[in-house]
Formats: structure tokens, C-alpha cells, sequence
């Protein structure tokens, strides 16, 4: 039987990351591929009980360490690295996501083996592996094949259903003792919250959202106009936020806010893989951006190749026109 | 009393009547001391200016002199925007001039000529009934003058003329402005009002007859006769009364090198070397920054010149920043500059702000707000009746701003897209000539194949959803017409003249040479541009390009002007609707093509009707300069194209407005949306009405 | 304060990336080569630190067309050294570039040791690699990614802020010298005009240094090509009003409107 399969389970804050269950189910299928084991590695203080949840696993490795209280990469790294080459599994599955971002770099740079990154699906092909991964912004899609096992695979959010992934299974929890350094180099002193006060973009069920398309503030009084007409409230893609358009309570994706609202406007946003991944699973989703290859259309059920300055007047007028 | 007049011709008049000998000591005691306080500041001031730096520009073209001479002794500057300044002006400078004159004449008769041949003066007999009246006269426009304006200031108050108090700049201070704008029409006025008050009394102390010449103080007299003041009364208060004039005028001669009134110097000067051709893009100069990051970077001339400004406000009122309430107003801008020049730079004795670390120019005494509000539409200078030029001054500071890497985050984008791209709106550049397939016929590529015309198309009429358009009409027209042209295709590129207005001016040099290789590789006998800031760019700033053999450079207007009127287009269906046009900045007021596109909608048969503001008065769009790429700012009321658009709305039955630039297409449409205009008013290219008029059947063989 | 930066070019998204003739690589006909643009936040965030406590900033970049033209710009900007490993096959992907940066520095005199190592989180080339976190293993030095702020306290202890989902920030401690992975600077990267640039090409010089790649890679690519999407958007075309009619219509069948 060939080495295990594993899949680092994240949590964050007292809970289990929904991109767990997504890297479970994928590899749950690597491992059943290859005859392998499927097994979840979980670091943590005290949460033993949330190794109960990973019930699609075979096994769930648990180490338990007031160090592995908040997810360091530059612990967690050191933990895991020291438990794989003990271990030897053949596959680690590590999220892309800021959460487990340093490991993802930091792991196989300590176990000296290869690293397949911004991967969202991998196929077990002979006895190796391939892998298909998204490079360039999402602009091209690759196959590759890593030389050697064992391999460290970033897998993007969204590689399989977390509904897939959940099991009622309860099982085999195996405390492990994972050598956690006395001192690190890294420390965490605390979170800083976003400024509270500022509108919930998650509890929202409409959302218009502005990118860089927009050109400026001075034209957020459009998406804000659109946005008060269909009751809901203006969100915006990383690089609004970065020119200060909008405060970061607003910022949808990887490092904002994971949204699902009944209906999400893109304006003016391109569609980066960092911002799809917040938005992706709203339930309607409308864009506009002049560039017709723009890969925000790859996610959008309906896509306008226009100008937003000049579609959003007409479409305010439509829908004023359509409530009175 | 004894009359100081001696014998001699009794057609004569006495100098210091009736004056006892310790006042007339005392008046040339003070009058003295008035002259070195002249001096002394005038000294004062050209040290300061001698801080800026040298420039060749600053030495007057003498070919000029003549043209300016007449400008300053016909006010025709002044007069040209504003009949009622103008009047004023006119009659208060020539009265001033008569005065003055008058002044010298005595002045070398009493105290020259009298001295040396005491029994000698021109004083006298028909010379001096003829001086007599000259000055009175001069003395009555004067007065006149002054009345109207002191009524307009205190009653009509024309808004050109408020100065409001502004929180960004420490150095501009309304009511000092203020104080000093009375200051000059009160002293002007006491001296005018009381020579003639003193002249009467001395008619109504001497009656001599033939002093009905002097009709102004000869009236007066009267007047002061019937309201009972007597001869010897007359004789009485005339000492006080003269004491007080010499005094008002003395403190006249001593305001005019520390106030605005100094203009009467400076603006000689300002408008001896103002440049025959208004638009040029100032040199860069030997500072860190290729700008004037310090006051000193200023040149001297430009120093003087600041003070030529008398604050008429036509700059202020002409400025599209300005009226769309944006930080900037170029008569604040020359105002600031000029106060803090006082007292920043040294002037006999060290100024007290050098020892302190100085300030920088752009971004501290002069805000930067203000900077980037400019459109750099030209209009400031162009209606400047001095001919200051402000343009040069705003973009030799953007410079300072843009080498300190202090620009928006938009800017920066923008002026990374031109040095990655080669176009302002980052897109990739095997795109420009996309829009070239939509079209049913071959565009040639004057890279490969000679062609007659090679047509420059510019970033927005490339790249533009809205303004490809109407790039299509062009194509369309000129294939119509048989035109042979061509395009770069990918090989041109943004030409770098509104990112040089940004203050990048080696990015334009980079653009203008790509441009410029490109062309060389291309065969064509002249260049065609929808473009307004091509063709700028094309006849102005590509140097080589035109001291080539001189490669004819032509805006579309005027090729289809000929076009049209030499028969190769027909009218097929002429138009109708009363139409506008707006003149794009750098078409009219930098090209002077005022005549062109008239010329075509007239052939169209479109019944033209003028704006309020139209040829070199036109209201920019206010996408020049950079400002296209620039975010407005708050506290905006209205956007100029905003203005624009309700200027043309207001024509009666005027229902198009008419452009010929594709940024005035795409700001226009835009501000019809915001100013919901849209039902009233279409934006237009010429070119896109040519193609209506011609029909889009006809096609004539090349 | 000694500061190293290490930056690297990427292919510009801008311009559409197409597959070249093996199936498996970009064509190089129209690609273009841009700094990644964390690379230049992490530059720019050294530079901020440098004009905070004074020090130097040296740059290393694998070689790539016009990586000289970003060298420079780097130069002019405020860096102090700029160096070149060459010896790279000409190509995109990072691991080897990665790991030859990686073993150069070592090799070069002076470059080590120094205070911090600031590089990019990320680039959109990451596919097989990514060289802050094997620097840092490799020189056995802390690391932390995803930092948007960073700044460096008397005593040698760095504070940084690293971005977690939801809009938390996470506030770190550092022992120096580290490794950092930035995502964004404290602002924006400074803008530096062309005749700045053109100064430094005639007064700046480029350090070269001869890198030794690394034999076989870890990853084989087999194949690239454009993504094949299962379910593209359906595009609406038409006039504005049209289309916003149609918007609208499409709103209110589910009940939005």
C-alpha cells in the first residue's frame, strides 16, 4: 500500500475551515485512486473535537499544543514537516487560502520536495499523479506532473463541493505529538478586527460590486445609486478597496468577505481567482466589464461587454422605469 | 499776498502761489523723500526679481516693440472682452498720460528751465492756453474714468472681481487685496479731483480771463463763486488744499512700486515678451526636477511679470477649474506667487523666510490641488490683457511634482500604461487597430504601402468604445471621398503631449520618438488627424517632424472642408437641425483652425448657431492636461462639460452640438447623462454629420 | 539596515497569453514581461524602511527581458545595489528561477547577511515554487506572508500586520532578520519619472552574477492551454437600453426587482 494521503485541515478561530470539506472529498478520491489512505492532520489547542467532523478521512492525526493555538505557518510548517518525514505520506493537501498561504510555500521548502500550487484538481494517472492548475491570474489552465513523490499540492478553494467532503462517519483520531519549537522566530501578538460599524456585505442579499473599472470614487455615487434601487448595498473587489474607494469591511474575497447573496453585480471587475473565490457561489451573478475575455464572464450567468460608466445611468432608468 | 507770477505775458500761470517759502521747502523735502522711497523700493524689487533665474526669454523681441507699443496705447487688450473696463481703462490711462505729461512740463519749466534763465518760460501765451486745456482734459477723462470704475466696483461688482478668502494658501489675503484696490482708484482720484479744485480756486483767487480754457477748473470756479466762496476765501483755503494735493499725489508715487498700480510698469514689460505664439510648452531648466521646485527656479522675468497683474479677474472668470469650483484660479495662482515672492525672496536685505528651511514651490506655497485642476485649456492666457502666461508657470510646477513622484495613484497608473502600453488606458497594444475590421474595406497599412494621406488616429479615437464610432465615420468618409490613406497600426502610439502637460516630460520624449521612428519607416506626403492633441502634438511638438521639409500636418476639419468644397464630396441630403460647435482647446486656441469646421457645416447646410463662448473665448471640456485621467475633486459644483453642455442646450432650436475632438465626444455625452440633457441635445462629430449629408451610399472612385 | 530585495518578472495578463508551438509553454510572440507586482510593493516597503532608518536596499532579479529596465527603475527609486543571475533558461515558471535566486545569494560577496529579505507573497507564475519561504528555510530564517505593513523597532524586533480572511489583520512579532512576504506596502509604489530612470541607466551599473540552475525540475508541465469553462456567462449584446431592459427582465423573473 502505497503512503498516505493527506489533507491539512484548517481552523481558524475555533473552527474548521469549509475548505477542509473540499480538499477532504478531493482527497478522499486521490486516495481511493491509488489505494491509499486518507488521512487529516489537524493542529490545535484543545479542539480535539473537531477532528470528530472529518469523518471522510480514514484516520485523523491530532496534535495537541498551546503552540498550535493560532495557525502559524512558521510553526505549523515545523510541526508538520517533523510529523511527514516521520509519517511519510506521499500527497499533502494544503488549502490556498491566507489562512494556510505560508505553508503552502514553507512545507515543502522543508521537507526539500516538489510543490504543485494553485491547483484545483488532481488525477491519480499510473502509479503518479496530475494535477490541473491554474496559472497567470486564471488566464491559463495547466497539467502537470510532479517527478517525485512525496509532493506538496496547494489546492485552490473550490477544487470540490464541501457538501462532498462531510461525512457522519466518526473517525480513528490518533493524538500525535508533534515537536512544537520553543521559540519561534514568528509571533503572533493578536488580530486587529475590521472597523466595526460599517455595513455586513455577508448578510446582504443584494450586492453591487465595483473593481477597478470604476476609474474612481467619484463614481461610486452609480453603484451606490443601483445598489439602493435593488435593496442591497455596494461591495467591492481588492483593488477599490486599495485605492481607498471603499473600507475593507467591503472587500469581497480572499482576504475579504466570503459572500452568497441572491443576486451579485460585478462592475468593472476582471475576475481575478482571488476575488472569485468570495463571490462565486452567489446565486445570481450579473457582470460588466468592457474587456469580453474578462474571466469574471467565466463565472457570471449573465455578462455585459460594456463600459460601466455609461451601462449603469441606463440601467438605473430601466430599473426606475420597471418599479414605478 | 503778493502773486509769485512775474511780469512778462499775464497768459501764464504761477507755481507755488501764494505759497510762503517754509512750505515750499517743505514740499521739496517730501517730495525728495517720496522719490528715494521710490527708488529705493524700485531697487528693492529688481533685486528680488535678480533672485529668479536668467533665461533668454526674458529679453523683449524689439521686432515686437512696435505691435506692443500700440497695444498699451490703444488698450486694446483691455478693451477687446469688456467694453466698460475697457472705456474706463482707456480714459484713465490717457488721462494719467496727459497728467503725467503735464507734470514733467511744469516740472522742467519751474524747476529746470526757471532756475537756469530766470526770465525765460514756455509757460505761456497760446503754449499754455493749449496745455491748459490738454490738461484739463486729461484730467476729466481721468475723473471719468475713475467714476466708472469705482462704480462698477462698489455697485455693479462684477464676481471677476472678488477675491474670496481661501484656507490652502497662507500668502493670499483678500482684504489686503481689497484695501489696495481702493487704495489705488482713491489716490488716483484725490490727486485728479484735487488739481481741479486747486485750479479753481486759484481762477476764482486771480479771474483771468483767458483761463476758460482750463474749462473743467474754469466751471468749478463758477460753481464756487455762486456757492459764495470769495476770491480771498479762495486765496485762503487754496494753501491748505495745494499742501493736501501735493501730499495725495507724493503717496501716489509711493504706492505704485509697493501695489498693483506698479503694473503700469510691469505690464510694459509683461507684454514686451509675451511669445508670439501662446501654447509652448516650456523648456525644461536646469533644476533637480527639470521644474521650478523653489521660487528662485522662476526666471526674472517672470518675476516682474507676476506683478504685472492688476487683478482684472477675466482669467478667473474664463477658467473652467475655476468656474466649475475646483481649487484652482489663475488669478489666485499669480496673486499667491506674487505675495509670497515678496516675502520669501530677498530683497536689499535678507528676507526673513530664507533663513527658515524655504518651502516648496509646488505643493506648499503653491497647493497642489490647485496644480492638477488646470486643463491646461489656454484660456487664461489667451484673454490676459497683460499677457501673462500662466500655463508655463502651472506645468514647470507639475514637473516639480511629478520628479518628487508626488501624483495620484491615477496618474501614476496612467503614466505606466503610456511607458508599458503606449496608450493612456492600459490596453494592450495589438488592440489599437482593432477596430479596423468592422469596417468593409482594406485600411492600409502605411508601414507596407505609400500612401497620400497617413492618418494619425490617436488613443481614445483607437481605444474608445464611443469615439471608434465615430473613427468608423471618418473611415467611412475619407473612403468615400477617395482619399488614400493609411495608419500606423500598432506602430503608433500615445504622442505624449497631455502627459508631458502632466509634467512627464521624458515620457514625451520616449512617445515622440516612437512616433516619430514609426513614421519614418512609413511613405506618405502628408499627415491627417481627428485628433486635436495629435495634431497639437503633430505640428507643434515633433520638432524634426516638420523641420523635415515640412510634412503638411492637417486636422480632419480641414481636409473635409476641402473635400467638400472642391466637389470630391456631395451633399447628398443636407442637414437638418440648427447645430452648435465647440472649438476644441488645442484645435482653436492653440492650432488657430477657427474657420475649418465652420466652413464644413456650412457646406452641410447646417444653420450654425454660436455659443456665448466660442473661438478663442471657447469653454473647455476639461479633459485637457491630463485631467481626463485625473478624479474631480470635492467641492466641485459643476464640471465643465457640464457648463458646456447647458451653454449649448440654452441656443434656441439648437438641438446638436458638434465636436471635433474625441475627448470633447466622450465628456459631452457624459455630461449630457449627468445633467439629463440627453433628450435635448445631441454630441456629435463633424465627421459623423458628413457622413449623414453624403449619404452612405456614394462611393467615388479613387 | 540592510535590506534585500528579490524581485522577479511575469508575464503581463494584459496582453492575451497565448500557447506556444510545444503546447506546454507560453509563446513568446507577444508576451511581455512585467515586474509581479508584490515584488514591487515589497520593494517599495524597503524603501520605505529605508527612509525611516536609514541603511541600504539591495536588489536581486533572475535575468529576463527587461528585467534591466526594472533594475534601473529600482535604482532611480532608491535602491542602492542591483544584481543579475543569469544563466537561466530564457522562460517563464518559478521554481527554477527560484531556486537558482535562492543559491546565488549565498554566492555573491555582501549580499549576507543582512536585517531583512522582503519579496512578493506571491506571483501569478508561482506554479512550482515560491522563494520567500525557501530562502527562508534555506538561510534558516523566520518567515511570515501576506504582510501589509512592516516596520523594524529599536532592538532589532520587526512588528508586521499579515492580511487573514474577513478583513483581520493579524499583528506579528518578528526576530531579525526574516524573511517577509509582502502583499501590499504601506502605499502605493512610488511614481519615478523617465529622466530619472534615464539618469540612473548612464550612472547606475547592473551587478552580474552567473547562477547555476538546478538540473532536473520538480514539476513537469504536459500541457497549457486557455481554460475551458463549463458554464460561460450568457452575454447580453445590444444596444444599452436593450440590454438594460433585459437586465431588468432578468431581475424581476427571479423576484430582485
Amino acid at each position: 500500500m502505497p503512503g498516505a494521503v493527506w489533507v491539512i485541515a484548517e481552523q481558524w478561530r475555533g473552527g474548521l475551515s469549509e475548505v477542509t470539506y473540499e480538499l477532504l472529498a478531493l482527497g478522499r478520491q486521490i486516495a481511493d485512486d491509488r489505494g491509499a489512505a486518507l488521512e487529516a492532520v489537524l493542529l490545535g489547542s484543545g479542539v480535539v473535537g473537531l477532528a470528530e467532523s472529518l469523518g471522510l478521512a480514514d484516520r485523523v492525526l491530532y496534535a495537541d499544543s498551546p503552540a498550535f493555538a493560532e495557525p502559524v505557518g512558521e510553526v505549523g510548517s515545523r510541526a508538520l514537516a517533523a510529523l511527514a518525514t516521520e509519517r511519510k505520506p506521499t500527497v499533502v493537501l494544503v488549502p490556498i487560502t491566507n489562512v494556510s498561504w505560508d505553508l503552502v510555500g514553507l512545507l515543502p521548502a522543508r521537507l526539500g520536495v516538489p510543490l504543485v500550487n494553485f491547483c484545483m484538481d488532481v488525477a491519480a494517472v499510473g502509479d503518479g499523479l496530475e494535477a490541473r492548475c491554474l496559472v497567470f491570474g486564471g488566464k491559463m489552465e495547466v497539467r502537470a506532473v510532479p517527478e517525485s513523490e512525496p509532493v506538496v499540492i496547494g489546492v485552490l478553494p473550490g477544487a470540490r463541493r464541501a457538501d462532498a467532503g462531510r461525512s457522519t462517519k466518526r473517525p480513528e483520531v490518533e493524538p500525535v505529538a508533534a515537536p512544537a519549537p520553543e521559540t519561534c522566530g514568528v509571533r503572533l501578538l493578536g488580530y486587529e478586527e475590521p472597523e466595526a460599524g460599517d455595513i455586513d456585505i455577508t448578510q446582504q442579499e443584494v450586492l453591487v460590486s465595483v473593481g477597478r473599472g470604476l476609474q474612481g470614487q467619484a463614481n461610486l455615487d452609480l453603484a451606490e445609486e443601483l445598489a439602493e434601487l435593488l435593496g442591497g448595498a455596494v461591495s467591492a473587489s481588492r483593488p477599490a478597496v486599495d485605492m481607498g474607494w471603499l473600507p475593507m469591511t467591503r472587500q469581497v474575497g480572499k482576504s475579504g468577505m466570503l459572500v452568497k447573496p441572491k443576486l451579485y453585480i460585478a462592475l468593472g471587475i476582471s475576475g481575478a481567482p482571488e476575488h472569485v473565490e468570495g463571490m462565486k457561489d452567489a446565486a445570481l451573478i450579473v457582470a460588466v466589464n468592457t474587456d469580453p475575455g474578462a474571466p469574471i464572464f467565466n463565472v457570471a450567468h449573465y455578462g455585459v461587454a460594456e463600459d460601466l460608466l455609461e451601462f449603469v445611468p441606463v440601467l438605473i432608468d430601466k430599473v426606475k422605469e420597471h418599479k414605478s | 499776498m503778493i502773486w509769485a507770477a512775474e511780469a512778462g505775458d499775464p497768459v501764464s500761470r504761477p507755481v507755488f502761489y501764494s505759497l510762503p517759502l517754509w512750505l515750499t521747502i517743505t514740499f521739496y523735502v517730501v517730495a525728495v523723500a517720496t522719490l528715494v522711497w521710490f527708488f529705493y523700493a524700485v531697487a528693492r524689487k529688481i533685486r528680488r526679481y535678480r533672485s529668479g533665474r536668467q533665461d533668454p526669454a526674458d529679453r523683449p523681441a524689439w521686432r515686437r516693440l512696435p505691435g506692443a507699443l500700440l497695444g498699451v496705447f490703444t488698450n486694446r487688450n483691455v478693451l477687446r472682452d469688456n467694453w466698460y473696463a475697457g472705456l474706463a481703462h482707456l480714459a484713465v490711462f490717457w488721462g494719467f498720460v496727459g497728467l503725467f505729461v503735464a507734470t514733467i512740463l511744469v516740472l522742467v519749466d519751474n524747476d529746470i528751465l526757471h532756475p537756469l534763465l530766470p526770465s525765460w518760460t514756455f509757460m505761456k501765451g497760446d503754449f499754455y492756453l493749449v496745455f491748459s486745456w490738454l490738461a484739463d482734459f486729461s484730467g476729466a477723462i481721468l475723473v471719468v474714468g475713475l467714476a466708472m470704475f469705482v462704480f462698477r466696483r462698489a455697485v455693479l461688482r462684477p464676481r471677476q472681481l472678488r477675491v474670496e478668502e481661501r484656507d490652502d494658501v497662507a500668502f493670499l489675503k483678500p482684504r489686503v487685496v481689497r484695501w489696495e484696490d481702493w487704495a489705488f482708484l482713491v489716490l488716483l482720484l484725490t490727486a485728479g479731483l484735487g488739481g481741479f479744485f486747486l485750479e479753481a480756486l486759484r481762477i476764482r483767487a486771480t479771474n483771468p480771463s483767458f483761463e476758460g480754457v482750463s474749462f473743467v477748473g474754469w466751471l468749478l470756479s463758477g460753481w464756487l463763486g455762486d456757492t459764495g466762496v470769495t476770491a480771498s476765501g479762495a486765496d485762503t483755503t487754496f494753501g491748505y488744499l495745494w499742501v493736501f494735493h501735493a501730499l495725495s499725489a507724493m503717496a501716489l508715487i509711493a504706492f505704485i512700486p509697493t501695489s498693483k498700480a506698479w503694473h503700469m510698469l510691469a505690464g510694459w514689460y509683461s507684454l514686451a515678451v509675451k511669445p508670439a505664439r501662446i501654447g509652448d510648452m516650456p523648456p525644461a531648466v536646469p533644476t533637480a526636477g527639470g521644474g521650478y521646485g523653489r521660487l528662485e527656479d522662476l526666471s526674472r522675468g517672470e518675476l516682474a511679470i507676476l506683478e504685472a497683474c492688476i487683478r482684472c479677474g477675466r482669467c478667473h472668470v474664463e477658467c473652467p477649474a475655476a468656474e466649475g469650483g475646483f481649487p484652482l484660479s489663475p488669478r489666485d495662482l499669480i496673486l499667491a506667487l506674487q505675495v509670497s515672492a515678496r516675502r520669501l525672496l530677498p530683497g536689499l536685505r535678507p528676507a526673513p523666510g530664507t533663513t527658515a528651511t524655504a518651502p516648496a514651490l509646488a505643493g506648499e506655497v503653491i497647493p497642489a490641488s490647485w496644480l492638477w485642476s488646470c486643463t491646461s485649456c489656454l484660456a487664461c492666457d489667451e484673454v490676459c490683457p497683460l499677457g501673462i502666461q500662466h500655463l508655463p508657470l502651472i506645468l514647470q510646477m507639475r514637473r516639480d511634482l511629478v520628479a518628487r513622484g508626488e501624483v495620484s495613484d491615477r496618474i501614476q497608473d496612467t503614466l505606466t500604461n503610456v511607458m508599458r502600453y503606449g496608450n493612456s488606458l492600459g490596453q494592450s497594444p495589438r488592440n489599437r487597430a482593432r477596430w479596423v475590421k468592422e469596417l468593409p474595406f482594406e485600411v492600409k497599412d502605411a508601414r507596407k504601402e505609400p500612401v497620400e494621406y497617413l492618418w494619425f488616429v490617436g488613443d481614445y479615437a483607437s481605444f474608445d468604445p464611443r469615439a471608434q464610432a465615430v473613427t468608423l465615420a471618418a473611415a467611412r468618409v475619407f473612403h468615400a471621398a477617395g482619399l488614400d490613406f493609411g495608419i500606423l497600426y500598432e506602430a503608433e502610439q500615445n504622442t505624449g503631449t497631455d502627459v508631458r502637460r502632466i509634467g512627464e516630460e521624458g515620457l514625451f520624449e520616449m512617445q515622440r520618438d516612437k512616433n516619430l521612428q514609426a513614421l519614418a519607416k512609413a511613405q506618405f506626403r502628408k499627415i491627417l488627424t481627428t485628433d486635436p492633441h495629435s495634431y497639437h502634438a503633430l505640428t507643434r511638438e515633433y520638432g524634426s517632424l516638420n523641420g523635415n521639409g515640412g510634412v503638411p500636418v492637417l486636422h480632419h476639419t480641414e481636409v473635409l472642408a476641402g473635400l467638400l468644397e472642391s466637389g470630391r464630396l456631395c451633399i447628398v441630403a443636407p442637414l437638418r437641425g440648427d447645430v452648435t460647435y465647440h472649438d476644441p482647446c488645442y484645435l482653436g486656441r492653440y492650432g488657430r483652425v477657427f474657420d475649418a469646421p465652420r466652413r464644413v457645416l456650412t457646406a452641410l447646410g447646417a444653420p450654425l448657431h454660436e455659443m456665448p463662448r466660442n473661438r478663442e473665448r471657447a469653454f473647455c471640456c476639461g479633459a485637457g492636461g491630463g485631467r481626463i485621467w485625473m478624479e474631480d475633486v470635492p467641492g466641485v459644483k459643476e464640471r465643465p462639460a457640464e457648463s458646456r453642455v447647458r451653454e449649448a442646450a440654452g441656443l434656441k432650436g439648437v438641438g446638436t452640438l458638434v465636436v471635433a475632438c474625441p475627448k470633447d465626444l466622450v465628456m459631452f455625452r457624459d455630461a449630457l447623462k449627468t445633467t439629463g440633457l440627453e433628450e435635448v441635445l445631441a454630441v456629435r462629430d463633424i465627421v459623423e454629420l458628413v457622413e449623414d449629408a453624403i449619404g452612405a451610399t456614394q462611393r467615388s472612385e479613387a | 539596515m540592510k535590506t534585500l530585495v528579490l524581485l522577479k518578472m511575469v508575464p503581463d495578463v494584459v496582453e492575451e497569453l497565448e500557447v506556444a508551438g510545444d503546447g506546454a509553454s507560453l509563446s513568446r510572440d507577444f508576451l511581455r514581461l512585467i515586474i509581479n507586482e508584490r515584488d514591487e510593493n515589497a520593494l517599495e516597503q524597503a524603501l520605505i524602511l529605508k527612509e525611516r532608518h536609514q541603511g541600504t536596499v539591495t536588489v536581486v532579479a533572475p535575468d529576463a527581458p527587461e528585467v534591466d529596465d526594472v533594475l534601473y527603475t529600482a535604482l532611480a527609486r532608491g535602491a542602492d545595489r542591483v544584481v543579475k543571475v543569469t544563466g537561466l533558461e530564457e522562460g517563464v515558471g518559478s521554481a527554477e528561477a527560484t531556486v537558482t535566486v535562492a543559491a546565488a545569494l549565498s554566492s555573491v560577496a555582501g549580499l549576507l547577511p543582512v536585517d531583512l529579505i522582503l519579496t512578493g507573497c506571491q506571483a501569478i507564475d508561482d506554479l512550482d515554487g515560491l522563494v520567500g519561504p525557501l530562502v527562508a528555510h534555506q538561510l534558516g530564517l523566520p518567515y511570515v506572508g501576506i504582510v501589509t505593513g512592516l516596520d523594524v523597532h529599536p532592538g532589532g524586533m520587526g512588528r508586521c500586520l499579515r492580511e487573514y480572511p474577513g478583513g483581520v489583520r493579524g499583528s506579528f512579532e518578528l526576530d531579525l532578520p526574516a524573511v517577509v512576504g509582502i502583499q501590499g506596502a504601506e502605499k502605493p509604489p512610488r511614481y519615478v519619472p523617465i529622466a530619472k530612470v534615464r539618469a540612473a541607466m548612464t550612472s547606475g551599473t547592473i551587478e552580474t552574477v552567473a547562477g547555476s540552475p538546478p538540473g532536473a525540475l520538480p514539476l513537469r508541465v504536459v500541457e497549457m492551454k486557455k481554460p475551458e469553462v463549463a458554464e460561460r456567462a450568457e452575454m447580453i449584446a445590444g444596444g444599452l437600453d436593450d440590454i438594460a431592459s433585459r437586465v431588468c427582465e432578468i431581475l424581476a423573473g427571479r423576484g430582485l426587482l
